[in-house]
C-alpha cells in the first residue's frame, strides 16, 4: 500500500477497540472465504464436496484435480486441460504489457515535458478510451481484426489490449513525469541532449517505480480480461479466463467441482503471485487510476 | 516551444519529434476507439442483423429496444445492482477505512487481505462464489450436514434473489479497493485540525461526522465515479456466476448487448444498447475527467 | 554593439504580453543582475536568452549573432538553475561532462576539462558521488562546475542561491563574485533578492510588470532610483516615502512635512530644480540610514536638517537600532547606531541628511531628476 501509516489523533476506549478488532477480523474472514473454499476443495476427492464437506479440510488429500485441471480436463471439445490456454494468455500478455508500457512512457514524457497547445484534450481522449464500455467497439473491432489478418490469434488480442491500455499507461507516466523537475530537461537541452537522449539518459533511469506500476497494472488487467478473449479468440487462441469459464460452464458429464476450483486457482495464480510480491505497486496503480489529483 | 520560422534544424526537429512520437498512439485511439464508436452508433440506426448492413432505419432499433421485456429486465437489474453495489461498497469501504485508521495492530496484514480480490479475474471470483452459493453443494448443503436441516439459502437459483448474489460477489471484489481510497483520504487529513477539534471538545462521533467525513469529499466522488462505471460495465462476473440466469433474472445491459449481438444476431439492437451504455458512462466520466484534468494546469 | 544584446525583446503568451520591449546591452565581462519581484518577467527574459522560450518579437544577439530560433545547445551558453538540476542518476563527474559528451568532445578531453573545473571549485573528492549524497552547497558547486566546463560565452544564473540557508547563501555569494573576478566571464544573473543584486552586479536591471524599470550600476540604482518602485524595492529596510509640500525658504526649495503631533517641519532640499514645484505636493524619499541622531550625521554632508519628533517604536537589531516615527502620516524608519539612547514615546531630535534625499512626482511616481 502506498499510504503511510501515521498516528491519528483519535483516541478510542477499550470496548470500542475490541469491537473494532472483531469487525476487522470478521471482514478479513469474509474476504478470505472464497480463497479458502477454492484451496481446500481443489485438493479433495469429488465425493467429499458433494457429501457436504465444502467447508471442511480434506480427509483424503489429493492433487489429482490440479493435474486434471492443468493437463486433461475437457475444455470445449478437447480434453487438453488449461495448459495450452495458460500459454495463450502468456503469449497475449507479454507483448501487450511491454508495448503499452513503452508507449505510455513516451506519451507521458511528451505530454509533460514537450507540451503543446491542445495536449490536455488529446490526453483526455486517450484516457476516456479506457473507461468506455467495450461493447461499443466489439462489432467493428471483430471485423477490423479480420481485415488485418489478426482474427482468432493471440496477436489480435495483444493488439486490442494495447489500444485500450495506452490510456492508463500514459496516465501513470504522465502523473509521474509531471513532478519530475522540468529544470532537468532544460539543463539537458542546454547541454545539447536531444529528445530521445533526454528520455533515455535522464528520465528513464529514474522511472523504475512507475514502470513497475504500469507493468503490474497492465499485466493484471490483461490477464484477467474476459470480454475481448471471448469475443475475438478462436478455440486455439483463447486466454485462460475464457477457458476456465468453458470448463466451469460445460454442461456435459459430471460437474467436477474440485477440478473447477483447481482451475480457478491456476487462472488466479499469476496475478495473485504478482500481488503478493509487489502489492504496493499494484495498489499504487489502482489509486492512480481513480484519484488523479 | 512554438518557434519562429527561421529556427535552426535542431530546434525544428525538436518541435516535431514529440508530436511524431505521440501520433501512433493517437492515431490508433482515434481509429480503433472513436472511429469504432461512430461506426457502432451508425450501426444502431441500420437494419444490421448477423452482419453489418447499411439500410438506414432511423430510431427503429431504439424503439424496438425499449419495448423488449428482456431490456427492461436488464435495466431494472442494473438499477438494483448499481444502487446496492455502490452503497454497500462505499459503506463497507468507509467503515473499514475508519476502523483501520485507529492505530490498529496488524494493519499491515489486514490491508492486503481486504484488497487481494481486486487482483483476481471476475471469472475466478464468479466460479468460487457460484459453487459456494450453490444450494446443492455449497453453504446450504454444508449447513445441512452440520445438522441445521431447515437452513435454506438458494438465492442463486431463485429468480427473485439471484441478482443479490451478483451484488454480493461484486461487493466482495471491490469493497477493499474503496477502503484503500478512503484510507488514503483519511491519512491525508491534517492531524492538527483533529487535535484542534478535540480541544474544542468534539466527541469521536462528532469528529467524524463534522470534520473528517466532510473532508473526504474527493474520495467519495472518485469512489462514486469508479464504482458506477464498473457497475455499468459488469459483464464477466454475471457470465461466470449465473450466466444471466436463472432465466433472465440476472441479465444486465452488458450481457444483453452480447447475447443480442452475437447469439441472437440482432446487431442493430445490440448496437443501440451499447450506445446507451456508452452515453451513461460518458455522462459520468466526461465531467469527472474534465474537472480532474483542468485542475491539473 | 555589446557582447550580448537584447534588442526590443517582447514576449507574449497568446494575447497577454508579459515582457515589453526590453532593451539591454551587456558588455563582455559584465555581471548583469535582473532583479524584481516574482512575476516581473526576469526569469522569462533569462529563458529567452537561453533559448528555452522563444522570442515573440525583437532580437537577442550574442557576439552579434542573432539567437532567435537557435537551439539552446548551439548558443554557447551555460545555465545554473535554481534547483541546480543535477541529473540524479549520474555521478558528479558524469553530470559535469554530460554537456561535453553531447557535443561530441572525446573522452580524454572531457576528463581533463572535468579535472580542471573540479580543482577550481574544490570538488575533486565528490566526483564519484551521486547528487543525492551531496549537501546544498556542494550541489551548488557541481551545478557551477557543469556550467564552467563548457567554457561558454555567457553564463546564465537563475536564482541559484535561493535554495540555500542564510549563512551558506552569503558564502556562495562571495564565491560567485570571486569566480567572476577571476575568470572575467559574462554573466546574466536572475534574483529576487536585492542585496544579492547590489553585491554581485556590475550593472542591475530592475524589473517590474514586464518592464525594465531602471538599468544602471548598483550605485546609480541605490542613490538615484528612477521611480518609487525602484526606490522601495532596492534597499532594506525600504526607502521611506513621505508626502510633502514644496515651499521656498530663503529662496531655496524645501519640503514641508507633518510631524506626529500635527506640527510641521521644514527640510531644505539640496536640489534647486524643485523650485518650479513650489506649492505642489511631492513624495519625499529618504533612506533609513540617512536619518540618524545629530552626533552620527554624515560629516561630509553639506545639508543636514534636524527635526524633533516622537518615537513610536524602537527595534534593537544588534549592530543597529531601527527607530520608527510618524512623518507625513506614514511610518518612517530610521537606522541608528545601537548605542543611541532612544525610548519609545519620547521626543527625539533626528538629523536628516537631505543631500541624499530624492523627490518623486506623486502622479507619475518618477523621480524629479536634478
Amino acid at each position: 500500500m502506498s499510504v503511510a501509516t501515521q498516528d491519528t489523533a483519535i483516541r478510542t476506549g477499550r470496548v470500542t477497540r475490541t469491537l473494532i478488532y472483531v469487525v476487522l477480523i470478521l471482514f478479513a474472514l469474509f474476504y478470505l472465504l472464497p480463497l479458502y473454499v477454492m484451496l481446500v476443495n481443489s485438493v479433495k476427492p469429488l465425493e467429499e464436496i458433494t457429501g457436504g464437506g465444502m467447508m471442511s479440510l480434506p480427509d483424503a488429500f489429493t492433487i489429482e484435480p490440479w493435474k486434471q485441471a492443468w493437463a486433461s480436463a475437457q475444455i470445449g471439445v478437447e480434453p487438453t486441460g488449461l495448459k495450452p490456454y495458460f500459454w495463450n494468455s502468456i503469449k497475449m500478455v507479454v507483448p501487450a504489457v511491454t508495448i503499452s508500457t513503452v508507449l505510455g512512457a513516451l506519451n507521458g514524457y511528451v505530454l509533460t515535458k514537450w507540451r503543446f497547445k491542445g495536449d490536455t484534450i488529446l490526453f483526455g481522449l486517450m484516457l476516456f478510451a479506457c473507461f468506455i464500455p467495450f461493447q461499443i467497439v466489439l462489432i467493428p473491432m471483430a471485423r477490423m481484426l479480420g481485415l488485418m489478418g489478426l482474427a482468432g490469434s493471440t496477436y489480435g488480442l495483444s493488439f486490442v489490449h494495447i489500444v485500450f491500455g495506452i490510456g492508463f499507461t500514459t496516465l501513470y507516466f504522465r502523473n509521474y513525469y509531471a513532478v519530475f523537475p522540468t529544470e532537468l530537461i532544460r539543463a539537458a537541452q542546454i547541454d545539447g541532449a536531444g529528445f530521445f537522449q533526454i528520455f533515455w539518459r535522464i528520465l528513464l533511469p529514474s522511472s523504475g517505480p512507475i514502470a513497475v506500476v504500469s507493468v503490474i497494472w497492465q499485466f493484471t488487467n490483461i490477464w484477467n480480461d474476459f470480454l475481448f478473449g471471448a469475443s475475438f479468440a478462436d478455440a486455439s487462441s483463447q486466454p485462460m479466463t475464457v477457458a476456465l469459464n468453458n470448463l466451469v460452464q460445460s454442461s456435459t458429464g459430471v460437474k467436477e467441482y474440485n477440478v473447477h476450483f483447481a482451475g480457478a486457482i491456476l487462472a488466479a495464480m499469476p496475478t495473485l503471485f504478482v500481488y503478493i510480491v509487489a502489492g504496493r505497486y499494484f495498489v499504487r496503480g489502482l489509486m492512480a487510476g481513480s484519484v488523479k489529483g | 516551444m512554438a518557434q519562429s520560422a527561421n529556427a535552426d534544424l535542431k530546434t525544428r526537429l525538436q518541435n516535431w519529434i514529440p508530436k511524431l512520437v505521440l501520433s501512433p498512439s493517437l492515431a490508433v485511439i482515434l481509429v480503433f476507439v472513436y472511429g469504432f464508436i461512430l461506426f457502432s452508433v451508425y450501426l444502431s440506426f441500420t437494419d444490421s442483423r448477423i452482419l453489418p448492413s447499411y439500410g438506414w432505419v432511423g430510431w427503429e432499433n431504439y424503439s424496438k429496444l425499449w419495448r423488449l421485456s428482456h431490456w427492461e429486465i436488464s435495466l431494472t437489474n442494473m438499477g438494483i445492482f448499481a444502487l446496492l453495489y455502490i452503497t454497500l461498497c462505499t459503506a463497507i469501504g468507509l467503515g473499514l477505512a475508519i476502523f483501520l485508521d485507529q492505530k490498529i495492530r496488524g494493519e499491515g496484514m489486514l490491508r492486503p487481505l481486504y484488497l487481494y480480490p481486486m487482483a483476481l479475474s471476475f471469472i475466478v471470483t464468479g466460479t468460487a462464489w457460484k459453487w459456494f452459493l450453490d444450494p446443492g453443494i455449497g453453504l446450504e448443503n454444508v449447513m445441512h450436514t452440520w445438522g441445521w436441516e431447515s437452513f435454506k439459502f438458494d438465492w442463486i437459483k431463485n429468480r427473485d434473489y439471484a441478482i443479490y448474489t451478483v451484488v454480493l460477489a461484486a461487493v466482495w471484489q471491490t469493497s477493499g479497493f474503496v477502503m484503500a481510497m478512503f484510507l488514503a483520504g483519511l491519512r491525508g487529513i491534517d492531524n492538527e485540525i483533529l487535535k484542534a477539534a478535540q480541544m474544542d471538545g468534539a466527541s469521536n462521533w462528532n469528529l467524524y461526522r463534522r470534520i473528517i467525513i466532510p473532508q473526504l469529499r474527493p474520495a467519495f466522488l472518485s469512489a462514486f465515479v469508479i464504482l458506477s462505471h464498473l457497475a455499468i460495465k459488469t459483464f464477466d462476473l454475471v457470465i461466470a456466476l449465473t450466466g444471466g440466469g436463472p432465466g433472465r433474472a440476472t441479465e444486465l445491459p452488458a450481457t444483453f448487448m452480447y447475447s443480442y449481438t452475437f447469439t441472437r444476431n440482432q446487431m442493430g439492437i445490440g448496437s443501440a444498447s451499447a450506445t446507451i451504455m456508452l452515453m451513461a458512462i460518458a455522462a459520468i466520466m466526461v465531467p469527472y475527467l474534465y474537472s480532474e484534468l483542468r485542475e491539473k494546469r | 554593439m555589446g557582447f550580448l544584446d537584447i534588442d526590443k525583446a517582447t514576449k507574449s503568451y497568446g494575447a497577454v504580453e508579459v515582457l515589453h520591449n526590453v532593451d539591454i546591452s551587456v558588455e563582455e565581462g559584465e555581471f548583469l543582475v535582473l532583479v524584481g519581484p516574482s512575476g516581473c518577467g526576469k526569469s522569462t527574459l533569462l529563458n529567452m536568452i537561453a533559448g528555452l522560450e522563444d522570442i515573440t518579437s525583437g532580437e537577442i544577439r550574442i557576439k552579434d549573432r542573432a539567437m532567435n530560433g537557435v537551439h539552446p545547445s548551439n548558443r554557447n551558453i551555460a545555465m545554473v538553475f535554481q534547483s541546480y538540476a543535477l541529473y540524479p542518476n549520474m555521478t558528479v563527474g558524469q553530470n559535469i561532462t554530460f554537456g561535453l559528451e553531447m557535443h561530441g568532445v572525446p573522452k580524454p578531453e572531457r576528463q581533463k576539462a572535468m579535472q580542471e573545473v573540479a580543482k577550481l571549485l574544490q570538488i575533486e573528492q565528490l566526483l564519484d558521488r551521486k547528487p543525492g549524497a551531496l549537501s546544498g552547497g556542494q550541489r551548488q558547486r557541481v551545478a557551477m562546475g557543469r556550467a564552467l566546463v563548457r567554457d561558454p560565452d555567457v553564463f546564465l544564473f537563475d536564482e541559484p542561491l535561493s535554495n540555500l540557508d542564510a549563512k551558506l547563501r552569503v558564502d556562495m555569494r562571495t564565491e560567485i563574485k570571486k569566480l567572476h573576478q577571476k575568470l572575467g566571464t559574462t554573466i546574466v544573473y536572475v534574483t529576487h533578492d536585492q542585496i544579492e543584486a547590489l553585491t554581485l552586479s556590475t550593472r542591475i536591471a530592475v524589473m517590474n510588470g514586464g518592464y525594465v524599470q531602471q538599468l544602471g550600476t548598483p550605485q546609480e540604482i541605490y542613490d538615484q532610483p528612477a521611480n518609487i518602485f525602484v526606490a522601495t524595492f532596492m534597499g532594506s529596510p525600504a526607502m521611506n516615502v513621505v508626502p510633502a509640500q514644496v515651499v521656498m525658504q530663503n529662496g531655496r526649495p524645501a519640503a514641508l512635512v507633518t510631524l506626529s503631533d500635527g506640527e510641521q517641519a521644514i527640510l531644505p532640499f539640496s536640489q534647486d530644480n524643485l523650485a518650479p514645484y513650489e506649492g505642489r505636493e511631492i513624495l519625499l524619499g529618504i533612506r533609513p540610514e540617512t536619518i540618524t541622531d545629530p552626533d552620527s550625521a554624515d560629516r561630509k554632508s553639506s545639508n543636514i536638517a534636524e527635526l524633533i519628533n516622537r518615537i513610536d517604536v524602537t527595534e534593537p537589531a544588534g549592530s543597529d537600532t531601527f527607530v520608527s516615527m510618524q512623518l507625513g502620516g506614514r511610518d518612517v524608519i530610521s537606522r541608528m547606531r545601537s548605542d543611541v539612547p532612544v525610548v519609545a514615546g519620547q521626543s527625539f531630535t533626528f538629523a536628516v541628511n537631505m543631500e541624499k534625499a530624492v523627490a518623486f512626482d506623486p502622479d507619475t511616481e518618477m523621480r524629479i531628476a536634478p
